[in-house]
């Protein structure tokens, strides 16, 4: 027997007691799924939470975006940055305005060339104001996975209406992508440990700076 | 491979140098600074849990959700899972079965040799560690990286874990710096001249040190907090980026999954990506969540594979009572709150999974034939904080007290006991009135005998280890019975 059918079998044998062959009428699920939080002020929320994880959050007007990463790798202190495809003209217009070299990854970046680039600028997808989580779907503007990594100083532009009050709101409009099959990065603050005595780093592996920028 | 070919990777010491743990306990608990190193840590986690947990207005119910999909899941689990290996394979990944971690072990070994890499980086996972994949890789001449920072320290510290979700737990920070200094250059990028032990100085070092190994690295090895049976989505929950390093940067990814970890559908997610770091680590959200459903053309590794691993969890899955154990999804919250372990740590439990949940799992996983897993289902007070804190709603006294009953079972099968024999004599006694005035002629006899006097140690077996550190009073010359008889007989009342 092929170790796939024995696990099944024991599975099978293990499971005999279960006399209702569909599972959603043998254990119901108490849960209305999908649903959004009370929060008044969901944009607020959201900016509370993230600066909590010691991000650096503005608000800009739409056409103020440019300026805004602009101000943001300066005070970063980053020189160079990747560019997603899908980067709106006038965005990389403003950097190559501010002397800020930049990169595409057309053709692919090597990871060793990635590493050694000061920071990424990318969209997002979704932003859950509760738990201050922000998800790429890596689609266009936010690249494939390894330029929101290696480099380290992520800035990511967030419009206020990709933000949600909360997980649950969050997962139904990741959900299309996920089915799709897109590969769904959630980014809460920069990465952080506490594996040392339980306190908090900032910045480990993955970018130790995030600035989030919140077009409104 | 000859015995004295050189390791690659530091050398760990084997859980089976560790004694059942009643006897474990006197060793651990004599290490003071272990206990207040502990003792912080877990009083710290246990008051941000709290916080956490409050905030979330409809707690209790997100609870109770996440317990009937993990029941659903495991009473169906194996529609669950051709459902869920379909849609894997439909998305390129390689699917791979394996009856114990031996069969697990050497899956991953023969991807490796298959890939020609004789190194792998890996993502903290509890199911490698229950497996031993490290050692079995290293023994085919493959080096194992760990890339978690706390099992970084552990891995470089010659030591076994303590913690599901802090292994290094028992350690402190100027511990921390020692074996940074002494271990980190003979297996890569040494620790900077002069490092303090400032948790963030060493936290850049493990940064220094890893990324050269990341970046070089053709094949990761990781373990999986969820698969959507729906999909074939893989979810990895992390904090540091090392997980996203893994699934991103190399080649091949083999991730080897328990059999339990399925979840329906995408939907389901919400209830666990809000229970799961809140019950962990304490936080609203854990920094990196990655979500992956097959390969994806032009970014991250092109070889996927999954290993979903039984090893005892099918036997787990055969007891209705002990079943809830499989609802685990490995958060720690149960540790961080029992003052057993809290006061003995990990180490005592003699396995990776550690506190209440090691002594559920761990005697339901492996079987009852080896004492130091008899032991465990009574390394509890049943104080029940547990049950409490539990995202999933693990009955874990339940479970405790259902096992000792199974332990007894187990010992009384192979020879009855004195105190089996004992019982029987308390259930004579008890059984009828004139049963028990008979035995109170002997006490009260017995109490003549010895008067006033206080009875110290005495060669009565069993009672004997009890007396050696308690006197008991001398029973009473004059039972209750007779007192009522005395003193209220014929009063009406």
């Amino acid at each position: 027997m092929s170790a796939r059918e024995e696990v099944l079998s024991r599975i099978r044998k293990a499971t005999t007691d279960v006399k209702t062959v569909d599972p959603a009428l043998d254990v119901p699920v108490h849960w209305t799924y999908g649903r959004a939080l009370a929060t008044t002020d969901v944009l607020g929320d959201f900016v509370e939470k993230v600066e909590d994880y010691k991000a650096r959050v503005v608000r800009v007007a739409s056409d103020g975006v440019g300026d805004a990463i602009v101000d943001a790798l300066r005070e970063l202190g980053a020189t160079s940055t990747v560019l997603p495809d899908g980067i709106p003209d006038g965005w990389a217009e403003s950097l190559s305005a501010a002397g800020v070299e930049i990169h595409r990854d057309e053709p692919q970046l090597t990871h060793a060339q990635l590493n050694v680039i000061d920071a990424v600028v990318t969209t997002a997808a979704v932003g859950m104001a509760d738990s201050g989580t922000i998800a790429l779907d890596h689609g266009p503007g936010q690249g494939r996975r390894a330029l929101s990594l290696l480099p380290d100083r992520h800035v990511c532009v967030v419009r206020s209406d990709q933000v949600v009050s909360d997980v649950p709101e969050g997962i139904a409009r990741l959900a299309p992508a996920l089915r799709a099959r897109h590969p769904v990065t959630w980014l809460s603050g920069g990465s952080a440990t506490s594996d040392i005595e339980l306190s908090r780093v900032e910045g480990v592996h993955g970018p130790r700076h995030l600035w989030v920028i919140l077009v409104d | 491979m000859t015995t004295t070919q050189e390791r690659l990777t530091p050398q760990p010491p084997s859980w089976l140098g560790i004694p059942p743990f009643p006897e474990a306990v006197k060793e651990e608990l004599a290490k003071a600074e272990q206990r207040k190193n502990l003792r912080h840590a877990t009083g710290t986690i246990r008051t941000k849990r709290l916080l956490r947990a409050a905030e979330v207005d409809n707690w209790e119910e997100l609870r109770t959700a996440a317990a009937e999909i993990k029941d659903r899941v495991g009473r169906h689990l194996d529609t669950y899972l051709v459902q869920a290996e379909k849609a894997m394979t439909e998305a390129g990944v390689t699917v791979h079965w394996a009856r114990d971690g031996a069969e697990a072990n050497r899956i991953v070994a023969e991807i490796a040799k298959a890939k020609g890499v004789d190194e792998v980086v890996k993502i903290k996972s509890m199911v490698t560690q229950e497996i031993d994949l490290n050692e079995a890789l290293e023994q085919e001449g493959i080096a194992a990286w760990e890339t978690d920072l706390a099992e970084l320290i552990v891995q470089l510290g010659h030591d076994l874990p303590s913690h599901i979700l802090v292994p290094a737990i028992h350690r402190n920070r100027s511990e921390v710096r020692e074996i940074f200094t002494t271990e980190m250059g003979t297996y890569g990028t040494p620790a900077p001249e002069g490092i303090s032990d400032d948790p963030g100085e060493l936290t850049n070092a493990a940064r220094a040190h890893l990324r050269e190994k990341f970046l070089r690295s053709k094949m990761a090895v990781s373990g999986g907090n969820f698969i959507v049976a729906e999909t074939g989505t893989l979810v990895i929950v992390e904090s540091e980026g090392n997980g996203r390093m893994c699934l991103t940067l190399p080649e091949t990814l083999v991730s080897v999954v328990g059999i339990e970890k399925i979840l329906p559908t995408i939907e389901d997610l919400e209830v666990f990506l809000k229970l799961l770091p809140r019950s962990s680590t304490a936080e609203r959200m854990n920094p990196y969540t990655s979500l992956w459903t097959g390969v994806t053309p032009g970014d991250g590794p092109q070889d996927l594979h999954v290993v979903l691993l039984d090893n005892g969890r099918s036997n787990v899955l055969a007891d209705p009572v002990g079943r809830a154990a499989l609802r685990c999804i490995r958060c720690s919250a149960c540790l961080n709150v029992c003052p057993v372990y809290e006061r003995v740590g990990g180490h005592a439990y003699g396995s990776m999974y550690p506190g209440p949940i090691g002594a559920i799992l761990g005697p339901q996983l492996r079987g009852l034939e080896e004492e130091r897993d008899r032991a465990l289902p009574f390394a509890s007070t049943l104080c029940g904080a547990c049950n409490e804190v539990c995202p999933v709603r693990i009955p874990f006294t339940d479970i405790l007290v259902h096992l000792r009953n199974k332990v007894v079972d187990y010992k009384t099968s192979k020879h009855p006991t004195i105190e089996q024999g004992l019982m029987k004599g308390a259930a004579w006694v008890m059984k009828d009135g004139t049963h028990l005035s008979s035995a109170q002629t002997a006490t009260r006899t017995a109490g003549r005998i010895f008067k006033d006097k206080w009875l110290g140690p005495m060669p009565i077996p069993l009672a004997e280890r009890w007396l050696q550190a308690r006197d008991v009073e001398p029973p009473p010359t004059e039972t209750f019975r007779q007192w009522w008889k005395k003193n209220r007989e014929g009063e009406n009342r």
